[in-house]
């Protein structure tokens, strides 16, 4: 089993994970910018942590022969703090870079009227950097929190196909579906989404712009989530080609849509989109 | 390595298209030296990543990069190279120290050897122990070697080894080599080669 994990915070985690992860099968992985649980009160705060996931966190990633790409944004949560909002003009700079597939994880914790701004001005910035755009929806108020956040991707005028909306669950799965955009699932422990209750939603809703991730970080989760989805999976009755469609095929194709994943060298995998390279120095 | 070199060795190896891009780029930071920025991060997903066979151990876009910085005004050089390493990913960092020692700014740029010293990424460590590194001072080069030897990095990285080491650096080594053995590991041979080396010109001295 080959696995792309689209959204795990590695910098939270050890380098045991990185082993157990190389070890179940995972490649490549994609890191969001997010919270990280103690509350950031400058700017250069964020520099420094965006140096680390461009710098580094792939440079960690690269020991245990798994690709690391970022997303880099200003999250929803930090975005109602008046001394973290000139992060938004450190973002440019940032989006350029070759690491960097996504711009993320943006969208709506309190749905308060700064993180209005902050979601529509970091989707102005997707469509301005050719980048797709990962989309938190909130952990309260759920159902009606993503349902603003789908009438905030329409409004912008980013393609709804370079967007995923994440942490879904059976409640959410529909609107996302419907609207065109990636569904993604955060497997946890203990709440949010489990692989039993995946592999029903994967049943139901098919695998067509399904994502599976375990989001790991600093709290109570698990990397290797994706790994027992997987089997879940081939134990309800799908095939070893649905699984990789899932783990595998559906995170290159979404995060491909950058142009800057690359995959070289890292086993028998074909870049499908333009502009992702499939070999070092291929040229 | 000149930037010529650099050139003659890209034209060998890249596409039209690339080429295109590059000299574009080149023009571009000539005429307004503000946008080296987005092209030095973009450089490498527009002219490749392979290695250049006739510029031996440089990359296509490290060279592209380095050819950004040497397309400045010789005046703006300098805070160039300073804010492209700042603000530069791993690999854009790497470009930077490579360029130092083809560009007009003297001994000015010695801090971010300081700083790539300082990391722990073994592509940086070695990056800034090229010929550059003949502006830092004795203990901090020293220090950078036995920083090789303890992070796994290949001495001949290392530019001028054998002129540069001296009999402090043996004493430094040896030090290395007696706290592995203790421990049961072993020592890279290149460093045992180059504590050899140097007990046998401290015994031609005496
Ligand atoms: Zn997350």
């Amino acid at each position: 089993m080959r696995i792309f994990d689209p959204h795990i915070h590695m910098t939270s985690r050890t380098t045991d994970d990185y082993e157990a992860m190389a070890a179940a099968g995972v490649r490549a992985i994609v890191e969001p910018a997010f919270w990280l649980g103690q509350p950031r009160t400058n700017p250069g705060s964020f520099a420094d942590y965006f140096d680390s996931l461009i710098g580094w966190e792939p440079y960690r990633a690269s020991q245990f022969g798994i690709r690391h790409h970022a997303t880099i944004a200003l999250n929803p949560k930090e975005a109602n703090d008046p001394r973290c909002r000139p992060v938004l003009d450190l973002l440019p700079r940032y989006l350029a870079k070759d690491g960097v597939v996504a711009v993320g994880e943006i969208g709506y914790d309190s749905m308060t009227p700064e993180e209005d701004e902050a979601f529509a001005a970091q989707l102005a910035l997707a469509v301005e950097y050719e980048l797709p755009a990962l989309v938190h929806t909130p952990h309260r108020d759920k159902a009606r929190g993503t349902e603003r956040t789908l009438a905030v991707v329409a409004e912008s005028g980013i393609e709804p196909g370079r967007v995923v909306v994440d942490h879904l669950n059976e409640v959410t799965v529909g609107l996302v579906r419907d609207s065109g955009c990636w569904m993604g699932f955060s497997i946890y422990p203990d709440t949010k989404m489990s692989p039993p209750r995946m592999v029903e939603i994967l049943k139901e809703h098919g695998l067509e712009r399904m994502l599976v991730n375990s989001a790991a970080d600093w709290g109570r989760s698990d990397p290797l989530l994706t790994l027992r989805t997987g089997e879940a999976m081939l134990a309800a009755g799908f095939s070893p080609d649905d699984v990789d469609r899932v783990l595998w095929r559906n995170p290159v194709e979404f995060y491909g849509q950058s142009g800057r994943l690359d995959l070289s060298d890292i086993g028998e995998v074909e870049a499908t989109f333009e502009g992702s390279s499939i070999k070092r120095g291929g040229s | 390595m000149e930037p010529d070199d650099l050139r003659v060795a890209l034209a060998a190896l890249s596409t039209a298209p690339e080429q295109e891009w590059l000299r574009e780029a080149l023009a571009r930071v000539a005429r307004e030296p503000d946008d080296i920025g987005g092209l030095f991060a973009t450089a490498a997903r527009r002219c490749g990543r392979a290695a250049l066979p006739s510029a031996p151990g440089w990359t296509v876009d490290e060279a592209a990069r380095a050819l950004l910085l040497a397309a400045l005004p010789a005046d703006q050089v300098a805070t160039a190279a300073d804010t492209l390493y700042r603000y530069g990913d791993a690999a854009e960092k790497r470009a930077v120290l490579k360029a130092l020692p083809l560009l007009p700014i003297g001994a000015g740029a010695v801090p971010l050897l300081h700083d790539a010293i300082r990391t722990n990424d073994t592509r940086l460590v070695a990056a800034a122990l090229g010929t550059y590194a003949r502006h830092l001072d004795q203990p901090m080069w020293r220090q950078a070697v036995l920083k090789c030897v303890f992070m796994g990095v290949p001495l001949n990285v290392v530019h001028d080894l054998d002129t540069r080491a001296d009999g402090e650096l043996a004493t430094m080594l040896a030090g290395l080599v007696e706290e592995r053995r203790a421990a049961g590991r072993d020592v890279a041979a290149d460093a045992l080669a180059l504590l050899d080396r140097l007990a046998a010109a401290e015994g031609k001295k005496a």
